[in-house]
């Protein structure tokens, strides 16, 4: 096995265990799975072994439960993961537009990676922040509302934010 | 008059998270106050005050906490419902982030009431700056002595910590987030026993949401009774509501429990009324699903209602007038109420109100429903899990144009044969609300089958 924790995971790793009654160590599964994630980029097989010989549990529970949640990444994506929250309060404002229009401005189908590594595509559910649909979370920021599609077919709002990102200056901050 | 707000308070305030912010607002005067007092007299306090669950349930929460054994030989836990998914909702996610001290005081006043040892956040796992925060509060508790070993000097021995959930809307149910604590996949436990008597680790333990132990704190500070007093007959307390969708002004709004729908969505105090059209002029309302996704949705002339839990079961039934010729009269008879005869009325839910207007395409919106409750059921039921993608493989061709009167049908018959044969709720959430269109706009589903195509603009 060549995966470790870094340093700085390792220290982690210990204080996630001592959130739980010492018989009880499988609880510190999703955490440990989440600092997997951070550590190693995304969810292989090789890290759920790891995980699983971490908190003394057979592989195949590992597996079953990074398969069960949707935010454990069991591919690599990009630098910025664009999660469109397309449930009916963004629905009705227009969130299918915005998948549609960030298929075609990254040419990438949801799902999809651009080949440059820096955008991957996926839809959400509901993000809980549905009065300012359509929104999307960029990595660990949700981007407050996009506004519309105008009539001539651009959408300022979105091109902006793209723009900010490959610039790398992160998710504009709303107003 | 605008009513005081409480659970609000913290919004507009700079630096509203912090502890000295919290504390200049009369923070943690409560908590010195409840450790004066007997336990059981917290739980009186608490039973006064009509507080109901705010998850969604609405079950009171003192007598839930009286299920609780008062003598037990292993730890009692307190979990904290942060997961905040249902389809609409969203307002714990502003306690946390703006007030996550209240949170914080709740949960100690609650585990001193209750003899527990320690507390569970369960927070959604993409909510990353609401965790942040509420951590960052947890950490200045401790500094503070107001966590840990005998909090300030009563005796009282307890621990808070934050758990993080990784993206599946069941956990949200409390004993598939007493799973996922557990370090398993999120699939709910068959009840009983409750949670109060084998929960967490097997222990008895209380799951309570946000913006339930959020109230705790007022209550002690200001009495059970008053707290009764600001809301109605068994609905205690301010409430937090949200208006979303095709209004002018979306957003969380905290109003007496007894507030009406109507109010929220046409005051200026709340969301303003309907968006305007190209015209200048409110577009008409054609459908507003009260409390998340899973509340059957009421028509434009349902919403003089009171958002209180019990006002809201008994409203908004659909009716037999309504029964379009060509859908089977037992099989529509069946639809309309319980079994036993008791009218489907619509829920509370989680108060957090979806507006849509004239342009929406209703076998969309359930069409939209369906694939939501299809790719979050957890698997174990065979009716939830077979009848959530059956429903929206219907509706999905309904919507196509490739659909008949019979499926409509079908979509009927799906959902009754759904509802009370499975774990958890789930099952019944999708059927209930997946029916509700039908039963409400049957007109809506018959043009599409008869047009071979939606005939609404494209969304
Ligand atoms: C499918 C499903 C999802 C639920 N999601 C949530 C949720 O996200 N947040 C919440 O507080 N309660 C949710 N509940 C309700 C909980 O099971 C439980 O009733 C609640 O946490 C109890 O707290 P309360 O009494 O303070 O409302 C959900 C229930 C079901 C059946
Ligand atoms: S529906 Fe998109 S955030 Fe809730």
């Amino acid at each position: 096995m060549t995966l470790h924790f870094s340093e700085q995971g390792e220290q982690e790793f210990q204080s996630i265990l001592g959130r739980y009654p010492e018989d009880h160590r499988r609880a510190a599964l999703l955490p440990t799975l989440h600092l997997a994630q951070r550590e190693f980029g995304y969810v292989s097989l090789e890290a759920m072994e790891y995980v699983a010989s971490r908190l003394s549990l057979p592989t195949s529970k590992v597996l079953h439960v990074a398969t069960f949640y949707t935010m454990y990444n069991k591919r690599p994506v990009g630098r910025y993961h664009l999660q469109v929250c397309k449930s009916i309060s963004c629905a009705v404002m227009g969130a299918y537009g915005l998948l549609e229009y960030l298929e075609a401005r990254l040419e990438v189908e949801r799902g999809e990676t651009t080949g440059d590594g820096l955008f991957t595509l996926s839809e959400a559910e509901c993000l809980a922040a549905c009065d300012k649909g359509p929104m999307l979370q960029c990595n660990e920021d949700y981007t407050g509302c996009l506004g519309a599609r105008r009539e001539d077919g651009t959408w300022p709002e979105v091109d902006a934010l793209l723009d900010s990102l490959r610039a790398g200056r992160g998710v504009p901050v709303q107003g | 008059m605008a009513m005081e707000k409480i659970l609000t308070s913290a919004v507009g305030v700079p630096e509203s998270w912090t502890i000295g912010s919290y504390e200049k607002r009369g923070g943690y005067a409560a908590l010195r106050k409840a450790l004066q007092m007997e336990p059981a007299a917290i739980i009186d306090e608490v039973k006064k005050s009509n507080l109901r669950g705010r998850g969604g349930a609405g079950f009171p929460t003192g007598v839930k906490w009286g299920f609780l054994p008062r003598e037990s030989n292993v730890p009692k836990y307190l979990v904290i419902n942060a997961d905040e998914g249902e389809p609409g909702t969203f307002k714990d996610h502003l306690l946390m982030e703006l007030d996550p001290h209240r949170l914080v005081e709740g949960c100690i006043i609650t585990g001193w009431a209750l003899g527990m040892r320690a507390c569970y956040v369960f927070i959604r796992g993409e909510m990353f700056q609401e965790a942040h925060r509420v951590q960052r509060a947890i950490d200045e508790a401790y500094r503070a002595k107001l966590l840990g070993e005998n909090i300030l000097g009563s005796g009282l021995t307890y621990d808070m910590y934050v758990h993080m959930g990784a993206g599946a809307y069941i956990c949200g149910e409390e004993t598939a987030l007493i799973e996922a604590l557990e370090g398993k996949a999120g699939q709910p436990r068959m009840k009983p026993p409750f949670p109060a008597v084998v929960g967490l680790f097997s222990c008895p333990t209380i799951v309570n949401n946000v913006e339930t132990i959020a109230a705790v704190p007022t209550i002690i500070e200001r009495g059970g009774e008053w707290w009764a007093e600001q809301g109605c007959e068994r609905n205690g307390g301010p409430k937090m509501y949200g208006v979303s969708g095709h209004v002018r002004r979306p957003g969380v709004f905290e109003a007496s429990h007894g507030v009406t729908l109507e109010e929220l969505i046409f005051s200026d105090e709340f969301a303003g009324g309907p968006r305007l059209g190209k015209d200048g002029k409110p577009k008409k309302i054609k459908g507003v699903i009260p409390g998340g996704a899973s509340c059957p949705v009421l028509t434009p002339e349902e919403l003089g209602v009171r958002m209180d839990f019990d006002s809201m079961m008994s409203h908004g039934a659909a009716s037999a007038s309504k029964r379009p010729e060509w859908v089977d009269e037992q099989l529509w008879t069946d639809s309309l109420s319980w079994p036993g005869g008791r009218p489907r009325g619509t829920m509370l839910g989680t108060g957090c109100a979806l507006v849509m207007d004239e342009d929406v395409c209703m076998v969309r919106v359930a069409a939209n429903l369906a694939h939501f409750y299809h790719h979050e059921s957890c698997g174990q039921c065979t009716p939830c899990r077979e009848g959530s993608g059956w429903t929206a493989r219907v509706l999905d061709s309904i919507e196509a144009g490739t659909g008949t009167e019979r499926d409509v049908e079908l979509l009927l018959e799906i959902c009754n044969n759904m509802e009370g044969n499975t774990i958890c709720p789930f099952g019944d959430a999708v059927a209930m609300a997946v029916r509700s269109y039908v039963l409400k706009y049957p007109e809506e589903f018959y043009l599409h089958v008869k047009q071979g195509g939606c005939p609404y603009p494209h969304w």
